[in-house]
């Protein structure tokens, strides 16, 4: 209920919402609830996380179903208290996070732990202003002790079944293919879960990677999956999820995560903190950040993601 | 005379044999995927994989294996792309066939640990956690677990349970509401497990060529039950040894 309050009680406005990252990401509190698009290293809110973590953020709960390494940006840089997800690392060549174990092992960050489909039932049940959804998942494993799942007696037939209680973030952040200054948003590809996400949230800040005209969406309409009466901000930033991946538009940059991964392998959390310093604190704007990976770098990303797409 | 192979190859090409034709598959990624795409290359051209980051029917470019189950070298040509709860709950109505996927820790009644070694709240190791692992043990009709054979992997008693297969016997899984599916089988690299239809408990069906029971009891950290016959399993041939290496060149999931 408290909730549907907060939404009912804020202006969802047709307005225009470009602005730009330092003033989108002023719309982040201390100790908020921030859900994260894409997953793990695919449409990540790259440019967003990047200005949170610029505007030193304190004491959030970072919630995202596979979280890659943009979560151990926020551990060492003191910005997170809580990570609720499925899962955390950067993928099977990479080995479970030594970051994530440092952290978490020593009770520094707590990690709640849903299944996949769980956490994804809750952004949906959230997303559709219900307080729980049944399910059939996540019974009879520890994990329903551990985050607090209860059941229900299914009403019909008696069988047991899982209530997958709702989620409402604070704040959601996105990156999608395309929107209109009113911020409409359309995405291509596989769509994870970004749409549930921005219904679910209260406050919903979007980057793009093309600001099309108001005629564009108008043409389309089909294509839209949030509206604009959701969005409170909206970027236009090209590459906004790199080094990750944004579909059809450029593959995520391995032998990025590659070097990433031998500065935590060779000086643990302060390789984390020289790569916070290298690549979020000193560039000042996403241009500057880009201009490290250098242009030839982009364009090969760019060039592989259409031989996968076409 | 019988081509030469590893065990990554022999724990591939065993995993594929066991995906029927005209069945759907959520495949994890790593082994089970690559089997998955074998099997769909070789005996099961109309196997549809589905996948956990949202992706129908994918064909898998060789050469192009994807390191995560999100990104654009799983959804290579696929049929569709659901969003990713939507893609899970296919499996929940009943859709997904057969559920692959991997383990870290593994106990005899077939439940899979990924998610601690050690307490919960204070744990030695904490691990990455389920992914859709739990989802896909909890909801296909049917699960196959792809692993390596190792001592500290096949445990009594896991430490958590993260992805629930019989439980603790004695008709726990369908006492917890799961009234569907569990673990059929555990392909390892020594050889193929079963569970006993009475006791859910796991025994062994098959062993590799040149391992014996005994070496698969030694690398088991529980008494293992045996099926009324062993079979040895066939070794590679040459035809599944050429196109599962045509896929992995670079030798990522081969060694």
């Amino acid at each position: 209920m408290a909730a549907r309050r907060r939404l009912e009680g804020k202006a969802k406005s047709a307005s225009e919402k470009l602005t730009d990252v330092e003033d989108a990401v002023r719309r982040v509190h201390d100790g908020d609830h921030v859900a994260v698009g894409g997953i793990l290293f695919s449409r990540t809110p790259m440019a967003l996380i990047r200005g949170m973590l610029r505007q030193r953020r304190r004491g959030l709960t970072l919630t995202r179903n596979l979280t890659c390494y943009e979560a151990e940006l926020f551990m060492v840089a003191g910005g997170v208290e809580r990570i609720v997800t499925a899962w955390m690392g950067i993928g099977l060549p990479w080995g479970v996070s030594k970051i994530m174990r440092h952290y978490v092992e020593s009770g520094k960050v707590v990690m709640e732990e849903w299944s996949h489909l769980a956490l994804g039932l809750r952004f949906r049940a959230g997303a559709m202003g219900v307080p729980f959804l049944p399910s059939l998942t996540m019974l009879g494993s520890d994990l329903m002790a551990v985050s607090g799942m209860k059941t229900l007696e299914d009403p019909y037939t008696g069988a047991t079944l899982a209530a997958v209680p709702a989620l409402f973030p604070d704040v959601a952040i996105l990156h999608v293919h395309r929107a209109d200054r009113f911020g409409n948003c359309q995405i291509d590809g596989y769509p994870h879960m970004d749409a549930d996400i921005a219904r679910a949230a209260t406050t919903v800040l979007v980057t793009a990677e093309e600001i099309v005209p108001e005629e564009e969406t108008r043409r389309h309409p089909d294509r839209t999956v949030i509206p604009g009466f959701a969005v409170d901000a909206l970027v236009h930033v090209p590459f906004g999820s790199f080094p990750h991946e944004c579909y059809r538009l450029y593959e995520a940059d391995v032998e990025h995560f590659d070097e990433y991964a031998r500065g935590v392998e060779t000086r643990g959390p302060e390789g984390v903190a020289a790569y916070l310093e290298r690549y979020v604190y000193a560039p000042p704007t996403f241009a500057d950040y880009l201009d490290l990976f250098g242009g030839e770098r982009l364009a090969r990303q760019r060039q592989r993601a259409r031989e996968l797409t076409r | 005379m019988s081509p030469l192979f590893n065990t990554q190859e022999l724990l591939a090409v065993s995993a594929s044999r066991e995906l029927r034709d005209d069945t759907t598959v959520f495949a994890g990624v790593g082994v089970p995927l690559l089997a998955a795409a074998l099997a769909r290359q070789r005996h099961a051209p109309r196997l549809t994989m589905v996948i956990e980051g949202g992706i129908i029917g994918p064909e898998i470019a060789a050469g192009k294996l994807p390191i995560s189950t999100n990104e654009m070298r799983a959804a290579y040509r696929a049929t569709m792309l659901p969003a990713i709860t939507d893609a899970f709950l296919f499996a929940q109505r009943g859709f997904v066939d057969v559920g692959f996927m991997g383990g870290a820790q593994i106990d005899q009644y077939g439940n899979i640990n990924t998610t601690v070694i050690g307490e919960y709240a204070r744990p030695k190791v904490r691990l990455p956690g389920t992914g859709g692992a739990n989802d896909i043990a909890s909801l296909c009709r049917e699960v196959i677990i792809v692993t390596a054979h190792e001592k500290r992997r096949f445990v009594p008693r896991v430490d958590f349970i993260t992805s629930p297969a019989w439980l603790a016997g004695d008709g726990s899984r369908a006492r917890a509401g799961l009234l569907f599916g569990g673990v059929s089988r555990v392909v390892t690299t020594l050889g193929i497990l079963g569970f006993d239809p009475a006791t859910k408990r796991m025994r062994i069906e098959s062993t590799h060529p040149g391992v014996t029971v005994q070496t698969i009891r030694e690398n088991t950290g529980f008494e293992l039950l045996e099926a009324p016959e062993v079979r040895v399993t066939d070794p590679p041939s040459i035809s599944e040894l050429t196109m599962l290496r045509a896929l992995d060149p670079e030798r990522r999931f081969l060694g």
